[in-house]
């Protein structure tokens, strides 16, 4: 089956080419699919009969029990049949269907198979989530084909009024399926069905399976989709919704029929949805003008129809129900292609405008009366079998009030049938009297009256004829209906062994002529019924449109989706609050509720609390505590960096005093780093907190923050004596030493044992830089390079104000400004120091800077190389290198900047993250795993001994990111920002930009202010 | 393995100052906020570590002394990060005061809005393919036409072409 199922998904993919190449004579190719699986059914039949038909098992995801499990039973192999046997067919059709020139017929030859494909897996699978994969793959299938002409509105509500129906019982059914196979441990249908649980469980699982077979197979109340459905194409509509996707359903209850029929819940549910929807659809159907929508309401009606047989759970009525299936997916399908032909011959299916049809194609009128008599239940049709054997079944039901109600519907329903069918074939081919075809009758103005019901402005139909081929897909199915009738016994041989499992009831059994019986009597009796129905149809329409109709299911869907889409409104409206203090004030309350219920109910706290390590940690500790509430109290936004500032220091000397050298030494440095950034940045806003009257937030703030701290402080007490494990990095002593060759374990674990972490975290600096050089700069990754010789001459950088001490500056005497400096008298200290504004200049900072920059270099390098044995390292010789960086750009501007680092930052970043993973690449392409450190120990003559691990490289590569992350900032946040200040470009708003382009806008349009 | 009263109580209080700046709508506010978050969250893994001990470096320090090296280099990308962090905030503080002016955090204006239209049932979007039409299903398939060959006229009575 698996291979059937290969070949269905190898025909879909190959449908775009195969119709590009061959036009509609691919689908002749397509039918090939659903072909094989009908064929391959057939050459299985001995063995099913036998009871031996195949099973297909294979692994699927074994860690959770799943697998592809497939089996061919009576009932599968009579679905696969029909599904197979009418899919080609179909296909065959719609070769000679549609227009050449058609539009989408790739997609939809590819859909249609694939649809086919998923039907062949829904009736053959035998897990029962596979069974659910398969009927979603079919609703998404479906919802493609029904909305086949997705430029129509008409086509695309009824497809998303489809999938979301069929969509919401298949997630019931879901459910019932969860729940069905933990009750029965298995998830096996062959093996749940033959040792069916019990229990509230179980009856929930069966409520939900109905469920999802009601939607899928359009029962009442779900219904109004199918008749909607039919928007789609015609060979849609007689595939989908005659012969396979409702008969999902139909199959679902067949499934599980023998397992569950006995139960209450299963028998009302089925006796209420199949009477209800058998005489719904038997009564709509009488009154539609449209062929499709006839048959529409005429298939939801037979699907009651055929629930009810299927489920009802006696043996006799189960075998009726099976030859009901075939039967109606004969007849059903081959009007459905009929009613396309007449379609396509006339231009329109509205019965009243349609006269002398089967006058001009004989054929076609011969395969639907073939088709409508088995349908109605003439002798000796396919439908007529299987009425009867029905009727027999039910009037034998042991059920007393029960098997009456179900014997009235069902006699109903019969006579609606009937009537409907009459009706139906009359509206398609009859020559009416009144209305005269237009070839013949010339002018339709002046001809004769339209006949009863018709629209004043009707006109009768032209008609033309469609190619053969059309007639043939519906004449065999039609044919075939008469045909099996002939050979009851046959029929009753192969498909007994299914009904056989059902719990209730005699065997029953399917015969031509079973005499002059009661039953007959009643078959007799329907069918005059009916005829009489349809002879006085014009009084039945116009005494249904006086009827009061109840509400509409359409309309109440479509209610009901509105109150669903205001619900969701409100509850986003609650939740989604779009304020940041309240989103984080519920993360954090969530965390207190959580963490601090488990720390005071289920922990106890390490033994014994010691006051302190060392006696310095109480004074960093004071430090950091009191710059830390000073900082939330500051008023002034630098007072509360620099206490910020402040507090970060005392962290480090915590660090310091806790035995971690490298962490103190980083602290440190970004620690300084920040406190420029903040700096930089602090330029622009305001100098003080904005007086938002916060004051009524403030003690939930504050109440927040206590809690938050105090659980904290719960897992700080708890965390040290709630180890069970000894620490992972118990042997990192001996490893690092060992493997990464080095002394300083801190650094071995970032560079080696755990550089993958690494990886990820300069990945994380480098989209961080990215993201601040995007926010300041916008549309570019950075801007140009400021180099000295590019400034213009007037020193205005930094200038700003008016310089409070330009008179001490000048010649006593003189009220000129100095003449520029000439490059002789300016003797440099820093390169571009002359682009600043004269009173932005210290000689002392720059002397200071001149001196430091390459130490402070030498020594970055020097940590750089000595971190693997000594503190230092990556991260910290590039804080290092950045801080040189900062003390250029704060002593000379942005021109000095652009003179220290002549490089575009994202090269750095680019590098440095290249040089990481190219080392980790380069130890797995020398044979080592990824990111593996190689010791080479080489002896140079002079230099002596050196001791070269490869993870330096990785180490080198973290270097130049984090240069680039401080380069990033400093060129965004410093640079960008005073090149804006001196040309002005931030001095107004965005905002105010926008509303004074508003006002321009305005102007202009309305000529001008008046 | 002891906790450390000063420092358990020096993360309580970078804690608690931290989720009340957090809490706070001007950005620079919210940026200590984290930071001191951050600085607190560095110092509960060292204590969830262990006891102090000297700098675990092989040969400098006996192995049964060393403080526990995996936390400290966890913390110091955590520290380096929190720069990358600092720095993005930063820039978005500069952009928002750029565009108006200050660095405060507004309430999402969509979000108001789409509670505005849910207070008083007005949808937000409109869909107009699952609005009813008022029309029935029966107009509706009268303008539905399949994309068929048009077929050649009655010559002969019959189907097929002739």
């Amino acid at each position: 089956m698996l291979l059937l199922l290969t070949v269905h998904l190898a025909a879909a993919l190959a449908a775009p080419a195969l119709v590009s190449v061959l036009g509609r004579r691919a689908f002749w190719v397509l039918a090939l699919a659903p072909a094989s699986a009908a064929v391959w059914a057939l050459t299985w039949t001995q063995q099913v009969q036998a009871g031996k038909g195949p099973v297909e098992q294979v692994e699927w995801i074994p860690a959770l029990g799943l697998e592809l499990t497939f089996r061919l039973d009576t009932l599968s192999w009579f679905m696969t049949l029909v599904v197979g046997g009418v899919g080609a067919l179909v296909l065959v059709y719609c070769a000679g269907y549609f227009s050449p020139t058609a539009h989408g017929l790739g997609r939809f030859g590819g859909v249609f198979v694939a649809f086919a494909g998923a039907m062949l897996g829904l009736v053959t699978a035998d897990d029962m989530l596979l069974l659910f994969v398969f009927w979603e793959l079919t609703t998404v299938t479906s919802y493609v084909l029904i909305g086949h002409y997705a430029e129509r509105k008409a086509s695309r509500r009824a497809a998303m009024q489809a999938i979301v129906i069929t969509t919401a019982g298949g997630l019931a059914m879901l459910v019932g399926v969860v729940l069905l196979g933990e009750a029965a441990g298995t998830y096996r249908m062959s093996e749940v069905i033959a040792d069916p649980p019990m229990g509230a469980a179980t009856t929930a699982a069966i409520v939900c399976l109905l469920l999802g077979a009601a939607t899928k197979s359009a029962l009442l109340p779900f219904h109004f989709w199918l008749p909607a459905a039919m928007a789609a194409p015609t060979p849609v509509s007689a595939y989908l919704h005659a012969a396979a996707m409702v008969k999902a359903g139909v199959y679902l209850v067949a499934r599980f029929a023998p397992a569950f029929a006995t139960q209450p819940v299963w028998r009302w549910t089925v006796v209420v949805l199949g009477c209800g929807t058998l005489l719904l659809g038997g009564y709509r159907a009488l009154r539609q003008h449209d062929l499709k929508l006839v048959l529409a309401f005429g298939t939801v009606s037979q699907l009651g129809l055929l629930i009810l047989l299927v489920g009802l759970g006696t043996q006799a009525t189960a075998l009726a129900g099976l030859a009901m299936i075939g039967a109606h997916a004969m007849f059903k399908a081959s009007l459905f292609l009929v009613v396309g032909v007449v379609d396509a011959a006339t231009g329109t299916r509205d019965l009243r405008r349609l006269s002398g049809v089967g006058r001009e194609l004989p054929l076609t009128a011969l395969a639907g009366g073939l088709a409508t008599a088995s349908m109605i239940g003439l002798i000796p049709f396919a439908g007529y079998v299987a009425k009867e054997a029905g009727l027999e079944g039910i009037v034998h039901l042991d059920e007393g009030a029960l098997g009456t109600v179900v014997l009235v519907a069902f006699s109903v329903g019969s006579v609606l049938t009937v009537a409907y069918g009459l009706r139906l074939w009359w509206g398609a081919f009859a020559t009416k009297p009144a209305v005269v075809p237009e070839s013949t009758a010339g002018d339709p103005a002046q001809g004769p009256p339209l006949h009863e019901g018709a629209h004043e402005d009707a006109t009768p139909a032209p008609i033309t004829h469609p190619t053969l081929l059309l007639v043939w897909p519906a004449m065999i199915l039609a044919v075939l209906g008469l045909a099996v009738a002939l050979l009851p016994q046959l029929g009753e041989h192969l498909l007994a062994p299914y009904a056989d499992t059902y719990p209730l009831g005699e065997p029953g059994h399917l015969v031509l002529w079973a005499g002059f019986t009661p039953v007959f009597a009643l078959t007799v009796g329907i069918l005059a019924a009916g005829a009489l129905l349809f002879v006085v149809r014009a009084r039945v329409e116009r005494w249904q449109s006086g009827l009061y109709r109840g509400p509409e299911a359409d309309s109440v869907y479509r209610k009901f989706m509105r109150r669903l889409d205001d619900l969701a409104a409100d509850v986003t409206a609650v939740t989604q609050r779009g304020s940041l203090p309240l989103y984080l004030g519920v993360v954090l309350l969530v965390f207190v509720g959580s963490v601090a219920g488990v720390i005071l109910t289920q922990t106890t706290v390490a033994e014994p609390v010691t006051r302190w390590d060392h006696p310095g940690q109480l004074v960093f500790a004071a430090v950091a505590v009191t710059s830390a509430i000073l900082a939330a109290r500051a008023r002034r936004r630098l007072k509360a960096v620099i206490l910020l500032g402040i507090g970060g220091y005392a962290v480090a000397g915590i660090f310091l005093l806790h035995g971690a050298p490298d962490l103190a030494l980083t602290q440190v440095l970004v620690e300084t780093v920040t406190l420029v950034v903040f700096v930089l940045v602090l330029r622009r806003l305001p100098p003080y907190f904005s007086d938002r009257p916060l004051a009524a937030s403030r003690w939930v703030r504050l109440g927040l923050g206590l809690a938050v701290g105090l659980t904290v402080a719960g897992i700080a007490l708890v965390a040290p004596g709630a180890r069970v494990h000894a620490p992972v990095s118990e042997h990192f002593a001996e490893e690092a030493v060992a493997w990464g060759g080095g002394k300083n374990i801190v650094n071995v674990t970032l560079v080696d044992i755990r550089a993958w972490d690494t990886m990820g975290e300069i990945s994380v600096l480098l989209v961080a830089a990215t993201g601040v050089a995007s926010l300041v700069f916008l549309s570019r990754r950075g801007g140009a390079i400021f180099r000295a010789g590019d400034a213009p001459d007037d020193r205005a950088v930094w200038g700003g104000s008016d310089d409070p001490m330009a008179a001490l500056r000048r010649p006593p005497g003189s009220t000129q400004q100095p003449a520029p400096s000439s490059a002789s008298r300016d003797r440099l200290w820093l390169s571009a120091g002359r682009t600043l504004a004269p009173q932005r200049r210290s000689v002392i900072f720059e002397v200071v800077v001149r001196l430091l920059f390459h130490t402070m270099l030498v020594y970055s390098i020097y940590l750089l190389f000595s971190g693997h044995n000594a503190p230092g390292g990556g991260f910290a010789a590039g804080l290092v290198t950045g801080i040189a960086l900062i003390v250029r750009y704060l002593a000379g501007g942005r021109y000095e900047l652009g003179e220290a680092a002549p490089v575009q930052p994202g090269l750095l970043l680019g590098l440095g993250l290249f040089l990481s993973a190219g080392v980790g690449l380069l130890a797995q392409l020398v044979g080592g795993s990824v990111l593996q450190s190689w010791i080479i120990d080489i002896h140079l003559p002079v230099v002596g001994d050196i001791h070269l691990v490869t993870s330096l490289f990785f180490d080198v590569g973290v270097y130049l990111v984090v240069v680039g992350l401080v380069l990033d900032i400093l060129r965004s946040l410093g640079a960008e920002i005073d090149r804006r200040a001196e040309t002005g470009e931030d001095d107004q708003s965005v905002d105010e930009e926008l509303a004074e382009a508003d006002r321009l806008l305005a102007e202009k349009v309305g000529g001008g202010p008046s | 393995m002891s906790p450390n009263l000063v420092l358990v109580v020096a993360i309580a209080v970078l804690f608690t100052v931290g989720v009340y700046l957090l809490l706070e709508r001007s950005l620079t506010r919210v940026l200590i906020g984290v930071i001191l978050l951050g600085n607190g969250a560095n110092l509960l893994f060292l204590v969830a570590g262990g006891a102090a001990g000297r700098p675990p470096i092989v040969g400098a320090t006996p192995e049964g002394q060393m403080s526990d090296p995996l936390p400290q280099a966890m913390v110091l990308t955590a520290i380096v990060i929190t720069l990358g962090l600092s720095a993005f905030l930063l820039a978005m503080a500069y952009r928002s005061w750029q565009l108006h002016r200050h660095d405060e955090v507004q309430d999402d204006v969509e979000d108001r809005r789409i509670a505005r239209l849910a207070a008083i049932d007005v949808r937000a979007t409109t869909d107009a393919d699952t609005e009813g039409t008022g029309r029935s299903i029966d107009e509706e398939a009268a303008e539905i036409r399949d994309e068929t060959d048009e077929g050649a006229p009655a010559r002969t009575p019959g189907e097929g072409e002739r």
